[in-house]
């Protein structure tokens, strides 16, 4: 067990810089989600503390041993691969014994580390298969067995669920929560994906183009995000962002409707309001030219447009709503609902 | 295709037996004048059924001195040089390109395609045009009659190279990833992960090597002058010299059956591995 520290991680290819100073510290037993659209350099980060990327500058610690200059297999760490990476020529035992075999564990000591792996894994039964005789779930347990049996002092996962079918990666997701709870080892998770990152994370760093732009628990991002970035990909469906000023306390719309707030600013800001924060109000200011109404069963999202605008605005609606499209809805919001940011940077306002 | 027409299926069946046996007659005839006595195939018309010499012919040629009259080795001892030479080109051949193909795909060294190149040039180089040279050079070491002369100036292979070249290319990255975060060293890697993966790729090479080292001729018959180094294939041209009576067809042929057969086995016992090694993409 250990904690790891980030110190001003750079990474250069070239002179194309993709990571911008990452810092960040995570405690011992944590499970920190890396989380970021495609290219934003989540799956780079990891690398790096895996030791299957150089470091350009800055620096890594697990524990309190710096790992910059280390060879992966000496940093004592376990990662598991997005397409699994078993050696196909091996049973699952032998894949799962492999680095043990090469750190020279004598064959009682691997075969009891391997039996206990493959009880917590339930997969005792095909043990003696090769991979491509698995299925991916299977293939993904298998994976995870060979990270355990080396009982290492952090878990490095990338991207290790979007090769499965969308039930099973919610079946997968709690197991590796679970797993990782009863295990309590320090884990780094590397997604694209907001829901699993939610679900997973006790903590979140949210990177977008190489930079952190926020870190913290997923309450914390849900509910006061730092910027638009991060407002708009945390939260299903996502944020709807508004074009908007501030008017004496007031924050008035691109359509001259003025909403409640108490806020002190004086500027031009982007207002952002979750769907689910829009509450049908027959006194509320906020109008909706409908569209389309998607019935999701426990919910219905109203797609629509700013009455007056054109802004595009999504409500989400307990229950079944069906009307006409094209009708107008009227929606009200709380004023701690309301998210306000910096119009130029997109940096969070606090009112 | 798929037809039903009795005409059609007749006319293919025809063009195919005709194809065995143009194939195969030539074949036929050797097994044929292997078992003859040797009077009998100097008489016309050549015999086309098997005689009932066979044993004593074997006899002759695996352990006496064959031609009868000649000091040539007996042809147990040639065989014994040829499967000699053919192995030790075969694997030559296949560890040397292995490694080079590791080191180019694997490693990150200065000059590393100047490196690929200067191996892919060599194509251009068979030992027929450098034979001259590269006589002097085995010579200058002291090598001729010998297994290691015979063997180690055919044994570099930029087709072998290149071909594991593209093999490891087709190995994803996360295997090299997964090994070194296992604690894999680069050889504790090349044997327990590329090996095993490229085991198809290398029984088919080994089938085509060995038939490309059991059939060389020239190089054989320019570096050994010793009778005890003669390889099969130089000997069978060789014997038809030999003897200044008319020759004697039996033992040559059944020489030549003789020769034949180490390829014809090769190939059969690797047959599964060799097709799965040029078909298979599966990794």
């Amino acid at each position: 067990m250990a904690s790891i520290v980030l110190k001003d991680l750079v990474k250069n290819y070239g002179k194309v810089e993709v990571l911008h100073k990452v810092t960040g510290q995570f405690e011992d037993g944590e499970f920190i989600v890396i989380v970021g659209p495609s290219g934003c350099g989540k799956s780079t980060l990891l690398r790096m503390v895996a030791g299957l990327e150089t470091v350009s500058g800055g620096e890594i610690y697990i524990g309190d041993k710096l790992v910059n200059d280390l060879e992966p297999a000496d940093r004592d760490i376990a990662m598991v691969f997005q397409n699994y990476a078993l050696y196909p020529h091996m049973s699952v035992r032998e894949n799962m014994a492999y680095g043990l075999k090469i750190r020279k564990l004598s064959k009682v000591e691997i075969n009891k580390r391997v039996d206990e792996a493959a009880d917590i894994l339930e997969i005792k039964d095909y043990l003696d298969r090769k991979p491509r005789q698995l299925s991916g779930g299977q293939r993904q347990r298998v994976a995870m067995g060979r990270a355990i049996v080396r009982d290492p002092q952090v878990f490095l996962f990338d991207e290790p669920l979007s090769n499965l079918d969308a039930k099973l990666r919610v079946q997968m997701r709690l197991e590796i929560r679970k797993l990782q709870r009863r295990l309590g080892v320090t884990s780094i998770y590397v997604t694209h994906d907001q829901v699993e990152a939610m679900t997973l994370g006790d903590r979140l760093m949210v990177l977008n183009g190489g930079y952190v732009e926020q870190f913290g628990t997923p309450i914390d991002l849900y509910d006061r995000p730092a910027s638009v970035f991060v407002a708009g990909f945390i939260g299903s469906p996502a944020m709807n962002f508004l074009k908007a000023k501030t008017i004496g306390g007031n924050v008035e719309l691109s359509n001259g409707t003025r909403l409640k707030t108490n806020t002190k600013l004086d500027l031009d800001l982007t207002l952002g309001i979750r769907p689910e924060h829009l509450v049908a109000d027959p006194n509320g200011v906020i109008e909706l030219e409908t569209e389309m109404f998607e019935q999701l069963g426990a919910t219905t999202l109203v797609h629509g447009r700013l009455a007056g605008s054109g802004e595009q605005l999504v409500a989400s609606m307990p229950g079944h709503v069906a009307q006409e499209p094209g009708s107008i809805m009227k929606f009200g919001a709380n004023a701690d609902a309301l998210h306000m940011f910096d119009a130029a940077s997109g940096k969070r306002l606090e009112q | 295709m798929v037809e039903n027409r009795p005409i059609l299926n007749i006319v293919t069946h025809l063009v195919l037996i005709l194809g065995v046996a143009i194939v195969a007659l030539p074949i036929w005839i050797t097994f044929v004048a292997s078992t003859h006595e040797e009077t009998r195939m100097l008489q016309a018309p050549l015999p086309l059924l098997p005689g009932g010499f066979f044993v004593e012919n074997f006899k002759q040629t695996f352990f006496g001195s064959g031609l009868s009259g000649s000091q040539s080795a007996p042809v147990w001892r040639m065989l014994l040089n040829s499967l000699s030479m053919a192995l030790m080109i075969a694997f030559g051949k296949i560890s040397i390109s292995l490694l080079s193909a590791f080191a180019i795909v694997y490693f990150k060294f200065p000059f590393r395609m100047g490196f690929f190149w200067m191996i892919f040039i060599t194509l251009m180089l068979p030992v027929e045009v450098r034979i001259l040279p590269t006589f002097e050079v085995v010579a200058d070491l002291g090598l001729l009659n010998s297994y290691w002369g015979l063997s180690v100036p055919l044994i570099a292979s930029a087709t072998a190279t290149f071909m594991f070249r593209q093999v490891f290319l087709t190995i994803p990255d996360e295997m090299l990833e997964s090994a070194r975060i296992d604690g894999a060293k680069p050889m504790q890697f090349f044997w327990d992960i590329l090996l095993p993966l490229s085991r198809t790729n290398i029984a088919a090479l080994f089938v085509i090597l060995f038939i490309y080292g059991w059939n060389q001729y020239l190089w054989p018959l320019l570096i050994t002058t010793d009778t005890d180094m003669t390889t099969i294939v130089m000997s069978i041209k060789q014997m038809l010299e030999a003897a200044e009576q008319s020759p004697q067809w039996n033992i040559i042929m059944m020489t030549a059956l003789l020769a034949m057969l180490p390829p014809v086995f090769v190939v059969v016992a690797m047959q599964k591995l060799f097709v799965k090694g040029l078909t298979e993409t599966d990794k």
